[in-house]
């Protein structure tokens, strides 16, 4: 199969990804969301890896999985504070800071 | 398959090491330390670390090379802009290991998971518990800058623009007092952060495939050589710009700015104002000019976009703050336009007047929060603009400190600011650009409006009974605040020493 439609798979997922960051209220389905558009990028690499023939991609992929898993800790670890406080995750909510 | 591992020259990459060192032993501190000695040995680490790192990076001054297989760049910018950060951070930490400010303790809450309000929370402020947590993730927020200024390929550049943001998220939301407000600021400013980063991720991937490599050298190589621009490589580069304009706040991705600078304690915006923005204009430089210099052409319409319009809107959206560090928030994303003018000018001056306008800028901020946090009424800070009235009359000398700070910012004659908005200007206009600076003069008035309305509000109005008292500080953070008016004033009256330092430090490595 032609790796080309991966990287367009990719494009979708991340569209989806960045889709779902802006219209969802629920502040972990949106974290979701980014971490969808964090691995699009992966299979963006992959493949690219796979069509320029060299790894290079591949290890960026390693890199990015290890990120995304400090980016859950460090993320999950304000959301949950946020929830404790508020009872409730939704980013509609917290409103003190504006204009 | 013989793998050959690539030659490092540790020496070039000490000050990075001495700091993450520091940081691992930072965070075992955390863990098996007693109590009663965290703070102590936390300071006495954080110091050290970063004052080793300095002398190291001076030792280190001739070295230019490349290094661990190309993907960190030892060179004059890189040296220079690792320099001014560790140099703003010890300043910015001073502010952070203030404790006599504040009568409870310092500007940490004393534990970050106790419910605001609740019992816990009341308990752990009532027996004195200072917050250490906050060390190792200063420490490792500066290796994240040092190395996002020396990153040379796309993936280090990325893991360091992590590495810088993921402390920063958690620093955000500490705050001793008014912790609502800091814990929305730390949320806003990680969903937006991981949203932005996430662009430039898939932008790095955009021109990895496109180039074959994630170097920016060997980048650079295959876009002199390909004859025709590809969509995929400008559509890369656009989503990689994301990542550097968002840590340094430019319309359109400016919004986090004004709640963090609200939100969050106030020597951590001391700290992160003025160091995360030379981090961040050291990568953006060095990915613009070292891996696509060869396509200036197309990028720099998005600069002077950006530019614009972030001068236009900070200064006018600061112009109706009633709340200084909200106010200092618009005010830096005018800033950061000024500083872009000078980016987009693509010039050797142009670079030069880059790296000077976002130092000096760096110490005039330091100094101005650091002020900030003196200023204080019986709910903590007094970040309202009206209790700051007749504060000239009450304390002079802390008023004209933050006098001569908003003057630099305006860019008044004789402080740091006016050379900086004049090598910013100059460059541009050189570089035929003249539209730019017009609608740069015109924002500068509008800002220098706002920065004077504070000074006056200081001077000449009466005192109120909600006038703010000064609290006296303790040695950290009144060095930080004198250092920082002797730079804001040097680099006004003679700039001319750290011009030449910035030409002695101009070529970047390819």
């Amino acid at each position: 199969m032609n790796p080309a439609n991966y990287v367009l798979l990719s494009a979708l997922l991340f569209s989806i990804g960045a889709i779902g960051v802006l219209v969802r209220r629920n502040a972990i389905i949106v974290f979701m969301s980014v971490e969808l558009m964090l691995n699009a990028a992966n299979l963006a690499f992959v493949s690219f890896a796979r069509m320029n023939g060299n790894l290079d991609g591949q290890v960026v992929a390693f890199f990015v999985m290890v990120v995304a898993a400090a980016e859950v800790v460090v993320g999950l670890a304000i959301i949950v504070t946020i929830f404790r406080t508020r009872r409730s995750a939704s980013i509609d909510e917290p409103n003190l800071l504006k204009y | 398959m013989n793998f050959t591992p690539p030659s490092i020259d540790y020496f070039a990459i000490s000050p990075m090491i001495v700091i993450f060192a520091a940081a691992v032993v930072s965070v075992l501190v955390e863990a098996f330390a007693p109590r009663s000695t965290r703070r102590f040995l936390q300071l006495l680490l954080v110091f050290g670390a970063l004052i080793t790192s300095l002398v190291l990076i001076i030792l280190n001054a001739s070295t230019r090379t490349l290094t661990a297989g190309g993907s960190v760049a030892i060179d004059g910018p890189a040296l220079l802009f690792q320099g001014s950060i560790v140099i703003l951070a010890i300043l910015g930490v001073g502010l952070m290991a203030e404790r006599s400010i504040d009568p409870v303790g310092d500007a940490f809450a004393s534990r970050v998971s106790a419910l605001p309000g609740s019992e816990e929370e009341r308990q752990f402020t009532q027996r004195g518990y200072l917050q250490t947590e906050v060390w190792p993730l200063t420490l490792f927020a500066v290796l994240g800058m040092l190395l996002f200024v020396s990153a040379n390929d796309l993936l280090l550049m990325f893991v360091a623009l992590e590495v810088i943001s993921l402390p920063l998220y958690l620093m955000t939301g500490m705050a001793r007092r008014r912790r609502l407000i800091s814990q929305e600021a730390a949320l806003k400013y990680f969903l937006l952060g991981v949203f932005a980063s996430a662009f430039f991720l898939y932008g790095a991937a955009l021109v990895y495939g496109y180039s074959g490599s994630i170097n920016f050298s060997e980048i650079a190589q295959t876009i002199s050589s390909k004859p025709s621009e590809s969509i995929i490589l400008l559509i890369g580069i656009g989503m990689l710009m994301v990542g550097p304009l968002f840590k340094i706040g430019a319309v359109p991705f400016h919004q986090w700015v004004p709640d963090v600078y609200q939100g969050a304690p106030t020597p951590v915006v001391g700290f992160m104002a003025a160091t995360v923005k030379i981090a961040a204009f050291g990568a953006l430089l060095r990915l613009l000019y070292v891996a696509f210099g060869g396509v200036r052409w197309d990028w720099e319409p998005i600069i002077w976009i950006v530019a614009s319009a972030s001068m236009i809107l900070g200064s006018i959206l600061a112009l109706v703050q009633t709340d200084i560090k909200r106010l200092l928030g618009y005010s830096w994303i005018a800033q950061a336009g000024f500083i872009l003018v000078g980016l987009a000018a693509a010039s050797p001056a142009g670079l030069q007047s880059t790296k000077f306008y976002v130092i000096s800028y760096g110490f005039a901020t330091v100094g101005t929060f650091a002020v900030v946090s003196m200023v204080r009424d019986s709910n903590g800070e007094a970040t309202n603009l009206a209790a700051w009235a007749g504060l000239g009359r009450k304390s002079p000398i802390v008023a004209a400190a933050l006098s001569i700070f908003l003057l630099g910012l305006a860019g008044i004659p004789l402080t740091s600011g006016f050379v900086s908005k004049f090598l910013v200007f100059v460059a541009a206009v050189e570089a035929g650009a003249a539209w730019l600076v017009i609608i740069g003069v015109v924002a500068s008035l509008i800002a220098a409006f706002f920065y004077v309305r504070v000074i006056v509000i200081m001077f000449f109005s009466k005192p109120t009974e909600q006038t703010a008292v000064v609290a006296v500080p303790s040695a950290f953070t009144t060095v930080a605040l004198a250092a920082s008016v002797a730079v804001t004033v040097i680099l006004g009256v003679m700039p001319q020493p750290v011009l030449d330092l910035l030409t002695n430090a101009d070529v970047f490595i390819r």
